[in-house]
């Protein structure tokens, strides 16, 4: 068997059953062996979007993702995408061609050194030497990955190691003495976070990705009910906790609900559950939760105390940690608190101006979860629109929000919805797109008509980098240095294009109709192109370096 | 403050790059760094010299735990150990003055290993402060070039970091 019927062997003893990848010169052996594969292989049109792709299956299907790219230029077309899926802690296999070994060093036509670019950007990455390493590195990368907190594992093929014959024998266990996640709670640390809990009057628990991760929902939900605490969601934990729920706060941080902010600032205990404290959430740190305990709960240890001081650290996984604190669970005593939450809810709720005749973004987005009743998976590219998604889309379920959070890659969403619709074709996928971002991999739309995927893909087209704009007009002045985009292209026309459907839509009265229309169409992609009014703003918005309760409240009221 | 670890990797390519790499990235401050194989010949030590505060050493550890090819991690700072550092010093010596210099090298326990018309070098051993103490001596001969090897530790007595023994380690 060659190295390369090796690596296809390994990924069907690992039951990967779609594969996002480019082809090139020193992925041709393997390209060979996926020829008589019975494993389904996606050509993006940039590998950028083959492992945004694989990133977004990942997300909403929790198996692993997987992309190939040749070597030099392929390879490093994956970086942004690694970074992405390292930040957020999805589980990704990338597999690259390398030059030959004897070639490696000497600057050979397409080489890089894609090992040494992604080490801090991956897990864990191999360089494989011996046609026999090539089962155990396969085996080990797909647990890594997978495992403990997931994230993205690279291993680089020389071409003549793929083409090089060899013995294939996959292994059943992994033996890595370095590499040993801690899944279980430890009891003395549960009873002490319990104890806090019950003492506690003012508690608020903020869910992060971890939550969705270890698929945890229902005992997150057991836990807030049982002991009547509200909950708030990073960006990243969106779904994790149904938004239509009373203890729901919805978002934290720089652009959360003005009540999430409100109550988080004034919690005695703060509860971060599978989140990571990240600049986003806290605001100014040293005035993050100033009265509050604090519980943490997180499978990563390095990430306990890393950002704030914690009270009780609990390393585990979630599912089994709130498995664990539900059993000892009691009512804590938080009337007071919720009801004057309620009152913050009341006075302060999401809202925005709008006059008549106007299309207003937020009435898109509000729109779409309507229609869809939240049962809908939700992909997003960067900007303002992804902000308001958080804000104004009701997620209700676990892994239906698929957004680029700790990177911010522009031009995540499209390839990203492509690989959730491939990995849930039984699903409706939205895309909620910025007019800037599209544009960073609108060639997927080939791959998304191609394979007859039929994403609605819901342009926020303000004619700005909108969210770069915003801060310009709050901070520089409104000296709007560029970040127009009013030279954007006709998105009905590219949508067409490609064979997909374009509609544009220029009054609020048009929304719902062309809403109406794409959910009929089961065959193609659909491109919304929503000309919303151009220069509005995020609100809430916390400025940046202030602490979350000096939330601008903007428009509305 | 400055801390010591015991770094237990495996012993294969690129595993010095990736340490190396987390520490500057994370942007912590490493003094020095001597490795070299264990008893066991499939993993290296790493003795790391690191400055900071508690938090700090905390993260260094956590983060340094999360590569794979980590093994273990000792924290040897409050330990009671014996530290040793090789330097190899060339100094200026012109043959009036080797009598005075071997007379030096003795005090120290120093070796002199090489002789040439007008420089000598010097081998010594010893922790650092030793080591700090005779450079500065040298440099009245005037020192033409000197290496280091960077700080080895053992903890004294019948404490001692096994190698198959479990070490808690962290995804
Ligand atoms: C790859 C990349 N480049 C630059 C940025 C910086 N950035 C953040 S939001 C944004 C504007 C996005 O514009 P658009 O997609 O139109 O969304 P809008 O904010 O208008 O909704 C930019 C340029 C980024 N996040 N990612
Ligand atoms: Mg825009």
């Amino acid at each position: 068997m060659t190295g390369a019927q090796m690596v296809v062997e390994a990924l069907k003893q690992e039951k990967v059953e779609v594969i996002f990848g480019y082809p090139g010169g020193a992925v041709l052996p393997l390209y060979d062996a996926l020829y008589d594969a019975e494993i389904r292989h996606i050509m993006p049109r940039h590998e950028q979007g083959g492992i945004h792709a694989a990133d977004g299956y990942a997300r909403d299907t929790g198996k692993t993702g997987v992309c190939i790219a040749t070597s030099g230029p392929g390879a490093t077309n994956l970086v942004t995408g690694i970074a992405n899926a390292y930040m957020d802690s999805v589980p990704l296999v990338a597999l690259t061609g390398q030059v030959p070994l004897h070639l490696i060093g000497t600057d050979a036509f397409q080489e890089a050194d894609i090992t040494g670019i992604t080490m801090p950007i991956t897990k864990h990455n191999y360089l494989v030497k011996d046609v026999k390493e090539i089962p155990r590195m396969i085996k080990e990368a797909f647990y890594i990955a997978s495992t403990g907190r997931p994230g993205p594992v690279l291993i680089d093929f020389p071409r003549d190691i793929l083409a090089a014959e060899g013995f294939f024998k996959y292994p059943e266990r992994v033996e890595m003495r370095g590499y040993k996640p801690t899944y279980s709670g430890h009891g003395g640390q549960i009873n002490r976070a319990m104890r806090v809990i019950k003492e506690a009057r003012r508690p608020v628990i903020c869910a992060g990705g971890g939550v969705l991760i270890s698929g945890a929902q229902q005992e997150l939900l057991q836990l807030s009910e049982i002991a009547q605490i509200p909950v708030t969601n990073t960006l990243m934990g969106l779904g994790s906790f149904p938004r239509s729920h009373p203890l729901s706060l919805g978002m934290l941080g720089m652009h959360g609900t003005v009540y999430a902010n409100y109550a988080v600032t004034q919690s005695d205990l703060f509860i971060g559950v599978g989140m990571r404290f990240d600049d986003r959430v806290t605001g100014k740190l040293e005035q993050f939760v100033p009265g509050a305990k604090v519980i943490h709960i997180d499978i990563d240890p390095a990430e306990i105390g890393k950002n704030i001081p914690v009270n009780v650290p609990i390393v585990g996984d979630i599912k089994r940690v709130l498995t664990q604190m539900i059993k000892k669970a009691q009512k804590c005593d938080s009337g007071e608190w919720i009801s004057r939450i309620d009152q913050w809810k009341q006075e302060f709720p999401l809202c925005y101006d709008c006059a008549e005749k106007e299309l207003k973004p937020q009435y898109v987005i509000e729109q779409i979860s309507k229609i869809t009743g939240g049962n809908a998976i939700i992909a997003t590219d960067v900007g303002q629109h992804q902000m308001w998604t958080a804000q104004y889309f009701s997620f209700e379920k676990p892994r239906t929000i698929i957004s680029s959070g700790g990177l911010g890659t522009m031009g995540y969403g499209l390839p990203a919805a492509i690989g959730a619709q491939i990995g849930c074709p039984d699903e409706t996928v939205f895309l909620i797109a910025g007019d800037g971002s599209i544009q960073m991999n609108s060639q997927e739309l080939a791959t998304a008509v191609f394979n007859k995927l039929p994403i609605k893909v819901a342009i926020i087209n303000n004619r700005y980098l909108g969210m770069v704009r915003q801060w310009q007009e709050l901070f520089y002045e409104r000296r709007y240095s560029s970040t127009s985009l009013e030279f954007g292209p006709d998105f009905v026309k590219l949508a067409e294009a490609y064979g997909a459907v374009g509609i544009r839509i220029t009054t609020a009265e048009e929304v719902v109709p062309a809403l109406e229309r794409a959910m009929e169409i089961k065959d193609k992609p659909v491109i919304m192109d929503f000309l919303v009014v151009s220069e509005e703003n995020v609100y809430p918005m916390v400025p940046p370096a202030s602490p979350i309760d000096q939330i601008l409240r903007g428009g509305g009221k | 403050m400055k801390h010591v670890l015991a770094v237990i990797v495996e012993n294969k390519p690129g595993v010095l790059t990736r340490v190396a790499g987390l520490f500057s990235r994370r942007g912590f401050n490493i003094d020095s760094i001597a490795v070299g194989e264990t008893e066991v010949p499939e993993l290296s030590r790493m003795t790391i010299l690191v400055e900071g505060d508690e938090n700090t050493i905390e993260q260094v550890i956590k983060q340094l735990n999360k590569l794979v090819d980590v093994v273990k991690i000792s924290n040897l700072t409050n330990e009671s150990t014996v530290n040793r550092e090789l330097a190899l010093i060339k100094v200026k010596a012109e043959p009036h003055m080797r009598a005075e210099l071997t007379q030096l090298a003795e005090t120290f326990r120093a070796k002199i290993v090489d002789v040439s018309l007008d420089s000598l070098i010097v081998e010594v051993t010893g922790d650092v402060e030793k080591l700090k103490a005779f450079e500065l001596l040298l440099r009245h001969f005037g020192i033409q070039e000197l290496a280091r090897t960077g700080k080895i530790s053992l903890m004294r007595g019948v404490k001692y970091i096994k190698m198959n023994g479990e070490g808690r380690k962290n995804g």
